[in-house]
């Protein structure tokens, strides 16, 4: 059952993703032509000569329903079509790109848990402290900066002034830390704070009260009667920053020249070519859908009640 | 009954697998995979390490999209992995590339290019007519220059290329200096005859690519020329101009193409780089609709010229006063700047009486109109070129100033040729290369041909600049050919089909490392062959 409405949740958003992409591009203003052309060829070079032998090449004459049809119809077939810019299947690189957008987002998602949930538990156990109170309030600002604003702070000091880090590139691993630190910042504050109120919570609440009464060391109760329930609603709350991490990357990706998804996401909007808008959407649209259904078995796993009161039910 | 810790058999209760030792262990992983993969150490000796054996690292905005050289083209040649059969020289006078000469035929109707006896491909074979007569057959049936070229027939002879003309068309070599034209191995293409491999036959060969960001390449040690003294490149392609400023700033990239004027002013600062400007022949000009009902009267495009400060553009916006435009022409181009030509300059109270003498009176807020109707007019341009959109904002600013309602739209930049294509377009602005192939003429003969064109004159043409752009074409005669390069650009100062605005100037960075840094004002190579590293 679980899985039969993973599927159909994966099928949905396929289909409106593709729907939805296919409509805006539609929709913007200028001759999708002259737009791939120019993609193509640099636009020194872009004429009306060459925007009508993209036309003809790509049947951009044909009528809206006929290529909306035609992409979908690859798509049941489990195909993605063929970039307008480079002529490359989607399929093709995608996959390239995938990698790198697979590998930035679980460093920065698993960096972000783990900052925020350590400087969760200080603030919470310290709060009046002038550490949880700095971190308090650094945890407020970054969660109000924008992933741009983050990256060019931290390239400025970490790779302009210190040389620490590479500024750009994706060579070595090397150049994936700044990326993913400015992603995992903004995450990891908010995480903090939701930690951080969850574990008050729980500091406050009559059964750790009656843990530490039974002289359990503080380490100890921690672990046993706080870990597991915030580990509840720090999960669940991960899962919503996903969308933050999704956004983060397309900005991040052009900011530090990762060749990944939101990468191209961002060129392929530029050069109007829609397989690839379509496909690239589409593939950060079931990633989403992946990440929350496993977060969903985790979330599960963690919490049994959960499975219980469905086989109740 | 003594307090004992909980038994630990209640592990055992557990339906999940968190124990606190797994917990421990992932948190553990994490970081050490997060930390192993980081690498720091590599990252910091790159920068600060020896130069001998290092890679050269290049920051430029163009991606590589496409490995096709119709496309990308410029991306490979720029690296001195391809070639083209002929070449230009840091005074953009033509010199032999990849033929070592050239001959015409008296009737000017046969070119023949001699290949260089000892060029070899990348691959290890050797360089034949019959293998670089395949490319340029490509390059003449994709869009590119070589289409415009009046050719009839292309051959392989022997060691030498053939090319037959319909008519005599003295830019031949140059057109054949364009990137489009790049002699690629036979093993490069697929069997359908796409590129698989950009496999050429220039000092450097392509060691991995990675699209649409990355590109390394290393020495080719067969090379027949002279072996380059730096041994490897990386090529970085980053869109994000402050990302390139931190690049160089850093000292992460040894040279850095194309900087905001604001981000270089501020660059300059930096001790440890060198700062390259140059003139470049690329102008940034309005595109002006003369078909359009308010501005066919060559006394408001008068009007519009004088009353735009040039020099007040070029020292705010471009933070380059020289790069104010006088005329068409950059004096880049030297055969084609007149510099005797009197300067466009600005004189608003001249422009006004123009605008009242064509019949268009100022109203009570100062904005003119004629017949009820005000002289409301849309500028495009695009973001391609960063100081577009700013430099709109001022020419709207001037010409409010004379009475003109001017709106910008700020879009993609094929909405010039398709607004000309339409017949939409009004205004537009724009940076026009006059070096896609090494003699202007290749941008000229799109520009202001019988139709207009694309990027130049809309609903504007001169018998006067179509015959002297045809004799040009035809004439070898250098007399001649100065004489009607000088009436061709008397006729579009006087006429004003577009309406020069700045000179482009083209700026990079390089680090101290590097020695004998050169900037090719045509922007076809980065020149990495000839640098060499500081001792």
């Amino acid at each position: 059952m679980f899985w039969l409405y993973a599927a159909a949740r994966a099928g949905a958003v396929a289909f409106f993703v593709g729907l939805l992409t296919f409509l805006m591009t539609r929709a913007l203003p200028g001759d999708a032509a002259f737009r791939i052309a120019a993609g193509r060829y640099g636009y020194d070079m872009v004429n009306a000569a060459a925007a009508d032998a993209v036309r003809r090449e790509l049947g951009l004459d044909q009528p809206a329903w006929v290529q909306l049809y035609r992409w979908m119809a690859d798509l049941v077939q489990g195909k993605l079509g063929n970039s307008m810019v480079s002529g490359d299947p989607v399929m093709h690189e995608i996959a390239h790109q995938l990698g790198h957008t697979l590998q930035l987002s679980i460093a920065a998602w698993a960096l972000a848990l783990l900052m925020g949930v350590v400087l969760g538990v200080v603030i919470a156990l310290r709060p009046t402290s002038w550490l949880a109170q700095g971190l308090q309030w650094s945890a407020t600002v970054l969660r109000a900066s924008p992933a741009f604003l983050i990256g060019v702070v931290l390239s400025l000091g970490l790779a302009v002034h210190l040389q620490w880090l590479p500024v750009a590139g994706s060579d070595h691993g090397g150049h994936l830390v700044l990326p993913a630190l400015t992603l995992a910042l903004a995450m990891a504050a908010g995480l903090a704070q939701v930690v951080s109120h969850q574990l008050q919570a729980v500091l406050r609440s009559d059964y750790f009260e009656f843990a530490l009464t039974k002289a359990l060391p503080q380490r100890a109760a921690l672990w046993r009667h706080a870990a597991r329930n915030i580990a509840v609603p720090v999960l669940a709350y991960s899962g919503v920053q996903l969308v933050l991490l999704v956004e983060g990357v397309v900005i991040v990706e052009t900011m530090f020249a990762w060749p990944g998804i939101g990468h191209a996401l961002v060129h392929a909007i530029v050069a109007r070519d829609i397989p690839m808008i379509q496909g690239t959407a589409l593939v950060m649209g079931l990633l989403f859908v992946l990440l929350n259904t496993l977060l969903d078995l985790f979330h599960q796993r963690l919490d049994p009640r959960l499975l219980n009161t469905r086989s109740a039910s | 009954m003594p307090h004992s810790p909980l038994p630990k058999t209640r592990s055992t209760h557990r339906t999940s697998g968190l124990t606190r030792r797994n917990c421990l262990l992932v948190a553990a992983s994490s970081v050490l995979a997060f930390s192993s993969a980081a690498q720091i150490a590599p990252a910091k000796a790159s920068m600060t390490g020896s130069n001998a054996n290092r890679a050269l690292m290049v920051a430029a905005p163009w991606e590589i999209g496409s490995l096709d050289p119709s496309k990308n083209g410029f991306v490979f040649s720029r690296l001195e992995i391809t070639e083209t059969l002929v070449e230009a020289d840091q005074q953009g006078d033509l010199v032999g590339g990849l033929a070592t000469r050239w001959d015409v035929s008296k009737d000017q109707l046969t070119w023949r290019f001699k290949l260089r006896p000892a060029a070899k491909f990348h691959d290890g074979t050797a360089v034949t007519a019959e293998t670089a007569l395949r490319s340029l057959e490509r390059a003449k049936a994709n869009p590119g220059v070589l289409g415009n070229a009046p050719i009839k027939r292309m051959a392989a002879e022997g060691d030498t290329v053939v090319v037959e003309l319909t008519k005599p068309f003295a830019a031949l070599a140059a057109f054949l200096a364009h990137n489009s034209t790049q002699i690629l191995a036979a093993s490069s293409f697929n069997a359908d005859g796409s590129v698989k491999a950009v496999i050429g036959s220039g000092p450097y060969k392509i060691s991995s690519v990675s699209p649409p960001t990355k590109l390394e390449a290393v020495r080719f040690e067969q090379f027949d020329g002279k072996k380059p003294a730096v041994q490897a490149i990386n090529y970085l392609a980053s869109s994000r101009g402050e990302t390139r400023g931190m690049l160089a700033e850093s000292a992460q990239a040894d040279l850095v193409f194309t900087h905001d004027p604001a981000s270089f002013e501020r660059l300059k600062q930096n001790t440890k780089l060198q700062f390259h400007t140059l003139a470049i022949p690329r102008t940034i000009y309005l595109k002006v609709n003369a078909g359009h009902p308010l501005l066919k009267d060559l006394a408001v495009r008068q009007a519009m010229s004088l009353a735009i400060d040039r020099s007040g553009i070029a020292s705010a916006i471009l933070r380059e006063p020289k790069a104010a435009a006088t005329q068409l022409f950059p004096p880049i181009l030297a055969e084609w700047n007149v510099a005797a030509m009197p300067a466009l300059v600005r004189d608003q109270v001249k422009a006004k009486q123009l605008m009242l003498s064509a019949g268009w009176k100022p109203g009570a807020d100062g904005m003119l109109s004629k017949d009820g109707k005000a002289f409301k007019v849309v500028l495009r341009t695009f973001t391609d070129r960063p100081e577009l959109p700013p430099m709109a904002a001022a020419i709207q600013a001037q010409l409010k100033e004379i009475g003109i309602d001017v709106q910008i739209a700020v879009g993609n930049s094929s909405e010039i040729p398709a607004g000309h294509k339409d017949g939409t377009l009004e205004l537009g602005l724009l940076a026009r290369n006059y070096a896609l192939v090494p003699d202007p003429i290749g941008t000229l003969l799109q520009d202001f041909g019988p139709t207009g064109g694309d990027w130049g004159a809309m609903g504007w043409s001169s018998t006067q600049v179509r015959s002297a752009l045809d004799s040009l074409s035809a004439s070898a005669d250098s007399t001649k050919r100065s004489a009607l390069r000088g009436s061709l650009a008397t006729v579009l100062q006087a006429e004003l089909p577009v309406i020069p605005i700045a000179w482009y100037q083209h700026t990079a960075t390089s680090s101290k490392r590097l020695g004998n840094v050169q900037i090719d004002p045509l922007e076809r190579s980065y020149r990495i062959s000839s640098m060499v590293w500081a001792k």
